[in-house]
């Protein structure tokens, strides 16, 4: 009786110890979580979800405050991606976070118009633009993300968002029209 | 007899190579207009260095690399650079690309600045390869990835160098034509390489039914002594001529996964290039024509040297094709090549074939009419997969978009080489399925760079602002700190001026109390003098009240003229 009473006790206390230690040597610091779900998001920054950039709405998704559904840009990919991580059922996109655009746009700043006011500057969330106050503004294409969040504080609206144009460097393969032909032997 | 090795599957295919090699190889006719594509390689596409009006000599170099993996381009023949536009390319995108357009004056004049090497075994072999970057010289037997490059055995031992001639795909003859009329062209061409690449021994494979090809370079080799090129045939299976194929034929070694044949010690050029690179040694020629096969429903198929730039519609015309009965036109053969959506499209450094109205049965890919039906799990594809893979699965999860699925059975170790598709007897695009998985994942590869790029520049960003407000913060608390002492230093002295002033009034104030005289004079009065004493201080009140009134009114009267 009394060695094993012993026994178990030195035994928890070992234990003990080695979950303590563990605690603090392997010790996470960020959540894993948010980590993952932010690696699936589109980085465009834009807002839509309502969250103030992709990074908190990961952490909202962690915390089960935000739904999978709330981001149009990374459209249904991202949805489902995400709803393989968490183990959910992939849901259409929240028509009141907008819809998904079919082609990847980048913002265009007619320069002639460009008043130098570095609004748009402040709005960027990649700081894909270039310029300074009453100097004229430029966007860097390669890093624009396409949110579209300089689009609103432009006072003379010299920002347009254009489709990425395809070239033989990111041109894609379509899917094979099999599922057509087969109706029609069928 | 050296032993040959055996590749998985493959497939025997009808040869359709008799009817273009009836004829000796012509030089063809020059077109009015060449159409350079400034990408006619793997890699970076060239810059241009010509201006449009800009008069060009024959050799002429017009585009220049534009980093390390890219070639130069150079002008076919003189003329004048006419534009340097979009233009119509042999690609499965059908997307237009840059080129320069030159207008050709028939005069062929060629640019003075020729360098051959007298002697290339004096020069470094780093020597050689420059020689052969700077003629733009490409892998010619359809990759195109640039011939200095693979020249380079960077820190690797090479043990054989593997000369490809073993051209597997139907109706293609070009380089069975380039062995039969230009063996000692092309030895002389391997020896270079050999001496670029410090190679120990090199092998010229051959198919089986190129017989007077490989009596020709057998002869070449004995005259030339040249015991260290061994010419071998290998049997003709699809697809013998795919370069990780040939060397496992040849040598029984296997290119790892995602790895390169430098990796095993071997390297693997085409016969083409090999002669590409005795032009630019011997004469310092730069790459500027090339052999290329015309057959298919063409009046007179044939092998011609083409200037790089000639469209295609020139060349089938030149052959007896006509213009308004072209149906289909494929470049490169009827199983890897490309259907051309444009006959105005140029030939490149790469085109090795002009496949016309190919509508013979057994011609497969992008030539047949498709009419799939589902798969019925035959395992046929995975018969006939000369890398071993299992294109069935490939499919499936190509099919259901499962990209990850896809790549753990090995999406990228497949070459495209069509044999599965040949074999489905549902007839199911697979390599279609393939290319399109592959494309897909490069896009998910690029959308991710980016995303990541994006997600470093927020919060490079973030912190940024955090850091700018901290600033401003401390800027502030510092102003306000620096102006604290001097805001002490004012009151102070405020202060001490309150401490005067209450001083002297505390001074009058104690004089006046100690002023007031207290009559004496006015004690024990009669009521009589204490009653006047009243009158008088009434009186006295009175006469203060009045001049008060009148101060104020004087006073009223003053603010009204000045207000």
């Amino acid at each position: 009786m009394l060695s094993a009473i012993i026994a178990l006790s030195i035994l928890a206390a070992v234990f003990g110890l080695l979950l303590g230690y563990a605690a603090i040597r392997f010790k996470v610091k960020s959540d894993p979580m948010v980590d993952k779900v932010d690696a699936l998001l589109p980085q465009t920054q834009c807002g839509q979800c309502t969250y103030p950039g992709c990074r908190p709405y990961a952490q909202a998704i962690a915390n089960g405050e935000a739904d999978i559904n709330q981001c149009p840009p990374g459209g249904e990919t991202t949805i489902i991606a995400l709803a393989d991580l968490l183990g959910r059922d992939p849901k259409p996109l929240n028509a009141e976070n907008g819809v998904e655009e079919s082609v990847k746009t980048v913002a265009v700043i007619d320069e002639k118009t460009c008043i130098g006011c570095t609004l748009c500057i402040q709005a960027c969330p990649v700081d894909a633009i270039l310029g300074a106050a009453k100097q004229m503004h430029t966007i860097i294409a390669a890093e624009c993300t396409g949110c579209d969040l300089c689009l609103p504080p432009c006072p003379v609206d010299c920002i347009e968002m254009v489709p990425v144009s395809t070239d033989s460097t990111n041109w894609k393969w379509s899917f094979p029209e099999e599922t057509d032909k087969q109706e029609k032997t069928a | 007899m050296r032993r040959l090795f055996q590749f998985h599957g493959g497939v025997s295919l009808k040869e359709h190579k008799k009817d273009a090699m009836t004829r000796p190889v012509k030089t063809a006719l020059l077109p009015k207009q060449l159409i350079l594509p400034l990408q006619q390689h793997i890699g970076a596409p060239a810059e241009a260095v010509v201006a449009i009006g800009d008069k060009v000599l024959k050799g002429q170099l017009i585009a220049r690399p534009s980093n390390t993996v890219s070639a130069p381009v150079h002008a076919s023949s003189s003329g004048t650079v006419v534009a340097i536009t979009k233009h119509p390319v042999s690609h499965p995108s059908h997307l237009d690309a840059p080129c320069i357009i030159i207008d050709t004056d028939g005069e062929e004049r060629w640019h003075t600045d020729r360098q051959p090497v007298a002697n290339y075994h004096e020069l470094p072999p780093e020597k050689v390869r420059e020689h052969i970057r700077d003629a733009g010289i490409v892998g010619m037997g359809g990759a195109g990835f640039p011939a200095h490059i693979k020249l380079n055995p960077s820190n690797h031992v090479v043990d054989t160098l593997i000369l490809n001639g073993a051209e597997c795909e139907p109706y293609i003859t070009c380089d069975e034509m380039l062995l039969r009329e230009r063996a000692l062209e092309v030895i002389v061409g391997l020896r270079i390489m050999r001496y670029a690449l410090q190679a120990k021994r090199c092998i010229i494979g051959i198919e089986n039914n190129k017989a007077a090809a490989f009596r020709a370079l057998q002869e070449q080799v004995r005259n030339t002594g040249a015991d260290f090129i061994d010419v071998i045939q290998v049997p003709t299976v699809y697809p013998t001529g795919g370069e990780k194929q040939l060397i496992q034929v040849l040598t029984g070694k296997e290119v790892p996964a995602s790895g390169l044949p430098l990796d095993i010690g071997v390297v693997c050029h085409n016969v083409g290039t090999a002669y590409a690179v005795y032009r630019a040694i011997e004469f310092g020629e730069p790459l500027i024509s090339r052999y290329v096969t015309i057959a298919g429903s063409v009046a007179h198929a044939c092998n011609l040297e083409v200037p790089i730039g000639t469209p295609v519609i020139d060349l089938i015309e030149e052959c007896g094709g006509n213009r308004n009965t072209l149906s289909r036109v494929i470049l490169g053969g009827p199983m890897m090549g490309t259907a051309l959506h444009d006959i105005t499209a140029p030939i490149t450094k790469t085109t090795n074939c002009i496949l016309v109205n190919s509508t013979i049965g057994d011609v497969p890919l992008p030539s047949r009419d498709k009419h799939v039906m589902p798969c019925i799990r035959c395992g046929n594809c995975a018969t006939a997969c000369p890398i071993d893979l299992l294109p069935q699965q490939l499919y499936w999860y190509s099919r259901a978009k499962d990209f990850d699925k896809v790549q753990d059975y090995h999406l990228f170790d497949c070459i495209e080489c069509g044999c599965c598709d040949y074999v489905c007897p549902s007839q199911i695009p697979l390599v279609h399925y393939f290319r399109y998985a592959k494309t897909e994942i490069w896009a998910q590869q690029r959308e991710k760079t980016l995303a990541d790029i994006a997600r470093e520049r927020h919060q490079f960003r973030e912190q940024r602002l955090e850091r700018e407000k901290q600033e401003k913060q401390e800027r502030h608390k510092k102003k306000r700190a620096a102006l604290k002492p001097a805001g002490n230093a004012a009151s102070k002295e405020e202060e001490a001026k309150k401490a005067v002033i209450q001083a002297a009034m505390d001074r009058a104030k104690a004089k006046r109390e100690s002023n007031v005289s207290k009559p004496k004079n006015t004690q024990n009065l009669t009521t009589e003098q204490q009653q006047k004493i009243s009158e008088t201080d009434a009186r006295r009140t009175k006469l203060n009240n009045d001049t008060t009134d009148k101060q104020d009114v004087q006073r009223d009267l003053l603010q009204d003229n000045n207000p």
